[in-house]
């Protein structure tokens, strides 16, 4: 196994409704590998979507440590921690969230915009993102002219453009039919074997699930079983 | 990234060109607002002083005293050698004098038994004298509603309402009596030559309207006068200049009971308190409407805020601070703030210039013309007008912008992920 990206342990998550506290995340501990390609799954309401806002910066652990991309996340500020997904951090959501007015190229362009990037560079890396995720021919397209699957690939080309060493993507296939689903699901397996980003999904999605090389299910907050798979003879068709 | 702002700002219609509307909107009508009311509130300055009250206006100190009362036993003498001095020292005023004549106007029937009698308000000014332009001033043509305009100084105009009242045309004789310069009893007649409506109730009721060298003869004033009133001659009260003269002109009488004393406009009866009112009553009225923009520009973030939560969270997600999304949403506003700010001071003011140079007429809606109202509705460039647009179009669209911003920082960022989960 190689460097470990995400190191979870004994995270519990409180949150306050009405007068009492409920209990989302019940103590995971979980350790990621470079390189992984991996997904949380369980029924809605389990707490995926809270394990991954935590590993994700976005919310903050009751109890427990967490460090991603070895910075311990306990305690950090919230620029401390925009810099950490601004530089390390790539997400990919349910809905795809494009900017409705920029065209797929600026859509795409953006993190690069906040990570400064210089123009010719930036250039390069714009169109190579769009190339992985065969869109190159809807570059001036803006979002309301696309369809729901190559909505979600410009979104898959803007998390990886910066091509950062961890990608986030929260039931992102909730929104596709079963063709999308795969085609998307190709396109992530190939960036993983080709750049070596590792992936965590949270999803309840079989189609998903057929691609990951380790599924860690939770039920009610708690880890049920954290499972290998060999995914070599996928991974060779990619 | 300011050129990827403002792509978006340019092509986001909802963000550019509504909210540009609003603004645009809003400072035009400041502007415009605040040139009106410069304009009307000018204009009634401009006739109050023409009228009575002179841009400054000079008297015996004895006169001041009780000039209720019109006491022309108190009278200005010399008055000529007065105003050719006057003319020389400050040249841009118009300087003339005045008389105030009380008493009664009498009219006689054939037999020159009392047929009528009234009291009277009598003003003495200079009609007939060449180069006087005071029946021009006054807009006593204009106002004229029978016969016309005195061609000598036994002739004599009055209001409408009172000559109907003293059942008098055009052509009859009237007497009027009062008491001379020297206390003794006077009576003087004079021939109506026309009739004017003023417009004010008060004045429409018994004024009555005589050459100043009328005046004199009626009242043994010879070369005497109650007042000598100057006027800018651009007609526009210039307050600092007028203090300079009143305090020069000050500093070379006797303060004597016959010494002469000057007075502003700005000193005379409330118009110095009306005055500062107005500019309270301005800044009342731009308070209202920079808050109308204000509201109306804070809806229009929140709403622009609700609409681009997606893109705040996503933007939040892919590393940026809430303080930069806070900033960016203060940049844009700003620019759209900045260029509906210009454009609508610019159409602001030209519509103000325009209605200073051209003006609306709408005599013909007030049916009959008046010597008060001019009928024709103006307003007046003031500095105020450059400025005021400032007011709402950048401080409201900034404000309104920061309120709706704040929204970003007071929902917790988990919770705006939960919202971009569907
Ligand atoms: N901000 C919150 N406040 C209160 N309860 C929450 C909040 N976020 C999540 N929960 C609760 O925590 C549990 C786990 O939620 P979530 O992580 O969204 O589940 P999943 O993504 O697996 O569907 C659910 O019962 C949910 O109602
Ligand atoms: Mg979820």
């Amino acid at each position: 196994m190689g460097k470990i990206v995400v190191e979870v342990k004994g995270l519990i998550k409180d949150f306050p409704i009405a007068d009492r506290l409920f209990r989302a995340l019940k103590g995971i501990t979980i350790n990621i590998a470079e390189g992984e390609f991996m997904g949380i799954v369980g029924p809605s309401g389990s707490g995926k979507t809270t394990l991954l806002n935590i590993i994700g910066g976005l919310d903050s652990p009751t109890e427990g440590t967490v460090s991603v991309l070895g910075l311990s996340l306990i305690g950090k500020s919230n620029k401390e921690l925009a810099d950490l997904r601004k530089n390390g951090i790539g997400f990919i959501f349910q809905g795809y969230n494009l900017l409705p007015v920029y065209t797929v190229y600026e859509n795409v362009e953006f993190p690069l915009l906040l990570l400064n990037v210089d123009s010719n560079k930036r250039d390069k890396m714009v169109r190579e993102a769009i190339e992985w995720v065969d869109l190159s021919d809807k570059i001036k397209s803006k979002p309301a002219q696309l369809s729901g699957g190559e909505s979600q690939r410009v979104a898959i080309a803007r998390s990886i453009v910066k091509r950062p060493p961890l990608v986030i993507a929260d039931e992102l296939t909730a929104n596709l039919d079963a063709k999308n689903s795969h085609r998307i699901m190709k396109i992530l397996l190939g960036l993983n074997k080709e750049i070596g980003t590792t992936f965590i999904f949270a999803t309840h999605d079989e189609k998903v699930m057929g691609y990951l090389s380790r599924i860690i299910s939770i039920v009610d907050g708690k880890i049920e079983s954290d499972k290998f798979f060999d995914r070599n003879e996928l991974r060779e068709k990619v | 990234m300011i050129n990827f702002l403002l792509k978006g700002v340019l092509r986001d219609k909802i963000r550019s060109v509504l909210s540009l509307i609003v603004i645009f909107l809003g400072v035009m009508f400041s502007t415009i607002m605040v040139g009106f009311m410069a304009g009307i509130f000018n204009d009634f300055i401009r006739v109050n002083a023409i009228l009575d009250a002179g841009h400054l206006k000079i008297m015996t100190r004895a006169y001041d005293e009780l000039s209720d009362m019109a006491p022309n036993d108190l009278a200005i003498i010399g008055v000529d050698s007065i105003i050719s001095d006057l003319e020389e020292k400050y040249p841009e005023l118009y300087w003339t004098p005045r008389i105030k004549l009380g008493g009664l106007v009498d009219i006689p029937d054939e037999n020159g038994e009392t047929k009528n009698q009234s009291p009277a308000i009598g003003i003495g000014i200079d009609l007939l004298s060449p180069g006087s332009n005071q029946a021009e001033l006054l807009g006593i043509t204009k106002s004229l509603v029978r016969g016309r305009l005195p061609e000598s100084f036994n002739e004599a105009l009055l209001s409408e309402e009172f000559s109907q009242k003293l059942g008098v045309d055009p052509g009859d004789k009237i007497t009027l009596l009062s008491s001379t310069m020297w206390g003794s009893f006077a009576t003087y007649n004079f021939v109506l030559s026309g009739t004017l409506r003023f417009g004010i109730p008060a004045m429409d009721r018994s004024t009555l309207i005589v050459d100043i060298e009328g005046a004199r003869l009626a009242l043994d004033m010879d070369d005497a006068s109650s007042e000598i009133l100057g006027i800018f001659k651009d007609e526009l009260y210039d307050e600092e200049r007028s203090e300079e003269i009143k305090s020069d002109f000050l500093g070379r009488q006797e303060m004597s009971e016959f010494g002469l004393l000057m007075i502003a406009l700005r000193d005379q009866n409330d118009i110095g308190l009306l005055m500062d009112r107005a500019d309270i009553y301005i800044a009342f009225i731009i308070g209202i409407f920079v808050f109308l923009v204000v509201l109306v520009v804070w809806n229009f973030g929140l709403m622009n805020g609700l609409r681009r939560y997606g893109e705040i969270g996503i933007r939040l997600a892919m590393g940026e601070t809430k303080g930069h999304v806070y900033r960016t949403l203060l940049i844009e506003s700003s620019i759209i703030g900045v260029i509906g700010t210009v454009l609508g001071m610019m159409g602001g003011l030209s519509i103000v210039y325009y209605l200073q140079e051209v003006g609306i007429d709408y005599s013909d809606l007030l049916g009959e013309a008046n010597m008060l109202i001019s009928g024709v509705m103006r307003a007046q460039i003031t500095p105020g007008t450059y400025y005021v647009g400032v007011v709402p179009g950048l401080f409201a669209s900034l404000l309104g912008t920061a309120l709706a911003g704040r929204g970003i920082y007071k929902r917790e960022l988990s919770q705006l992920f939960k919202e971009l989960e569907t």
